[in-house]
């Protein structure tokens, strides 16, 4: 698979789907700053890693989806489950511990699960979305059900043992399944690159014998294109692929912490780069009107903010729900 | 019913579980024929269900056990095969911290009905990476159900209600029982979880264990049966165990030894022990012992594994110790 260019990648999606990636790309962008706005003016307090930088990626694997399909992600993943469709304001009472929540209160930021949705694990765990990620692809496969599962993970991922696990098994089995590292350079507080030596991680897909492509995840057609060629590629039988999306993490590894181990100079690269901004240039540029985008911002704001005033007034879970769900059977103890 | 042995037994349990359900599949590493699995308790079933259904896994337990874990979530009904007990090391992570909780990290939303075979080693010179049993660590993680068989109708009981699970269900097969005959039910036959046996009745000392230490239990118990009357229950499930038989035997007995191959510290013994003096301090009359492996990793040579592994004599000894209150 080649890496396609990006001012041909534009010109072969169409506006409906470049709106599309749009308007989630806003519904992420604005959910994650409601988010960090509460947290800086002291309404929630809860543990955050914000998926800023990484809105394009998503929204535009979020277009190659079809309604159905399965998404796995990651604790830094309020992106990619907004963009799977999960429910916004039951997704923020999650998030903020309430029993309204998609999760009922259980979960919360690191483990939301939206199952009607199709958004189905979220881990706490590097890695480990990727073999569970293989189980829903099996399913499909097994019961030949045309669904595709999308599974995403960090580059810090790349380099614990179920990433390579699963990718074997994917590979030997032509599960249905499309790998989305989201490479934002950092695994945690350490630069990729001192944690491994190849230069691209789609390359390790050719160790397993499946299709590795790198895209630059901060352009929306050119993911999009990607993530929907493996997708394509999956529902018709052929396997899985890797599709590495490079991108950067603006808020580093939690939001909070001091990023004093990331170079400012890199920092501001990044930030004069932000895709978000980017994607909204572009969209001019190839005719949309000004007015249709900034309609689209309106709206979801307003969403946006409904559903975090939604989320603060939602009630906390009863402590006796405690022994729910532990088993299909209450337990007492 | 037939006499048959615990791995056709467990084989019989598959074969009826796939036949009546096709959601189930089996998942795991050599479990086709002509090899039928390592310890053959698979053989056959590729062959009359075929290969979509008989998954021969690559050597990655991680990839099994979440492979399952999705499926199971997207509602089929996965039988992973982990070959040896010890190597759930290899995979705690997708057993412990997703298979186990996703139901209730997601509010219930999602559910995973799949099952764990594992074959439980010891006494067969394997070893200190192939002869553990570490139910103890199944038990303390919340979401799993854990069984025990020791007799080929508690095998294919206890299998066949773990495939019926909504949860997840790992049991553990104790190898020297695999070629041990006994009478099987030939129609399904379900053990319901929390479902403890009374393999031999008796009144004056309860002897509580499972797996293959219910035969030396029962070894122990025929041993002092001229001098005592001795109770053995076999727990089979435990998560969740079946507090009520065994405070009910204690009652009557007021005097419990409690017997397993894992090592004593930290094991499911002390569970049972801590159990039955919230319920009965004033009831008992002998302090519960517990007779367990030693707390050593299992030797090799069978004159240290003999050693470690407790034995029907080391039962008595404890029986008799009871039975004269002096613990």
């Amino acid at each position: 698979m080649s890496i396609t260019d990006t001012p041909r990648a534009q010109a072969t999606v169409d506006e409906a789907t470049r709106l599309k990636i749009f308007e989630t790309t806003t519904l992420i962008n604005l959910a994650d700053e409601q988010l960090r706005d509460m947290l800086m003016t002291g309404k929630i307090a809860i543990i955050y890693y914000s998926p800023r930088g990484q809105e394009v990626l998503a929204a535009a694997a979020g277009a190659a989806q079809r309604p159905g399909d399965y998404s796995v992600t990651t604790y830094r993943g309020l992106h990619d489950m907004l963009a799977g469709g999960a429910p916004l304001r039951e997704t923020l009472s999650e998030m903020l511990g309430k029993g309204n929540g998609t999760c009922r209160g259980k979960g919360g930021p690191m483990h939301i699960s939206a199952p009607e949705a199709g958004v189905m694990v979220t881990t706490g765990i590097v890695g480990a979305g990727l073999p569970i990620a293989n189980g829903l692809a099996l399913a499909s496969k097994m019961r030949g059900d045309g669904k595709v599962t999308f599974v995403n993970f960090g580059d810090g991922a790349t380099n614990i043992g179920a990433f390579h696990e699963a990718l074997n098994m994917a590979a030997i089995w032509d599960l249905p399944v499309v790998f989305i590292c989201q490479n934002n350079q950092y695994g945690e507080f350490t630069p990729r690159l001192e944690s491994q030596k190849c230069e691209n991680i789609a390359d390790r897909a050719a160790g397993y014998g499946m299709p590795g492509v790198t895209v630059d995840g901060n352009d929306a057609a050119e993911t999009y294109l990607a993530v929907a060629a493996a997708a394509e590629r999956a529902r018709r039988g052929g396997g899985p692929t890797l599709v590495e999306c490079n991108t950067f993490r603006f808020m580093g590894h939690y939001f909070g912490e001091t990023q004093e181990y990331m170079p400012a100079d890199v920092i501001a690269a990044a930030m004069a780069a932000d895709p978000v901004p980017r994607q909204r240039a572009q969209l001019l540029e190839l005719g949309t009107d000004e007015a249709v985008l900034a309609e689209i911002e309106q709206r979801v704001g307003q969403e946006v903010s409904e559903a975090a005033e939604f989320a603060l007034a939602s009630a906390p879970p009863d402590p006796q729900e405690l022994f729910d769900d532990v088993y299909a059977e209450r337990v007492s103890i | 019913m037939a006499s048959i042995t615990m791995a056709a037994a467990l084989n019989q349990a598959l074969d009826e579980e796939m036949d009546r359900d096709e959601r189930v599949f089996l998942i795991g590493e050599d479990i086709p024929d002509p090899t039928g699995g390592a310890f053959q308790v698979t053989k056959g079933l590729s062959t009359k269900y075929g290969l979509e259904r008989v998954l021969d896994s690559p050597i990655s337990e991680q990839a099994i056990i979440g492979a399952s874990t999705g499926a199971a979530m997207a509602g089929m009904r996965p039988v992973a095969e982990i070959m040896i007990c010890d190597f759930l090391g290899v995979c705690m992570d997708q057993l412990a911290n997703h298979a186990a909780k996703l139901r209730f990290m997601s509010g219930g939303a999602t559910t995973v009905p799949m099952v764990v075979r594992t074959m439980g080693s010891g006494g067969i010179n394997f070893g200190g990476q192939h002869s553990q049993m570490l139910e103890a660590w199944l038990v303390h993680t919340p979401g799993l159900k854990v069984c025990i068989p020791s007799t080929p109708a508690d095998a294919k009981g206890l299998l066949t209600a773990a495939i019926r699970d909504p949860d997840p269900v790992v049991i553990i097969e104790p190898c020297v029982l695999y070629s041990v005959p006994g009478e099987v039910p030939e129609s399904a036959h379900v053990i319901a979880p929390g479902t403890a046996d009374i393999k031999r009745a008796g009144s004056d000392v309860t002897v509580v264990t499972y797996g293959r230490q219910v035969h030396d239990a029962l070894a122990a118990a025929e041993a002092v049966a001229g001098e005592l009357s001795v109770e053995v229950i076999d727990l089979r499930w435990l998560q969740p165990w079946d507090v009520e038989t065994v405070l009910a035997s204690a009652r009557k007995t007021t005097r419990v030894v409690v017997v397993h191959q894992a090592v004593q510290r930290g094991g499911f013994g002390g569970e049972v022990a801590a159990v039955l003096q919230e319920h009965l301090f004033g009831t008992l009359t002998a302090p519960i012992l517990r007779v367990a492996g030693k707390n050593t990793p299992v030797p090799y040579a069978t004159e240290l594994e003999s050693f470690h592994i407790p034995s029907a004599e080391e039962i008595a000894t404890a029986i008799r110790a009871v039975a004269e209150g002096s613990g």
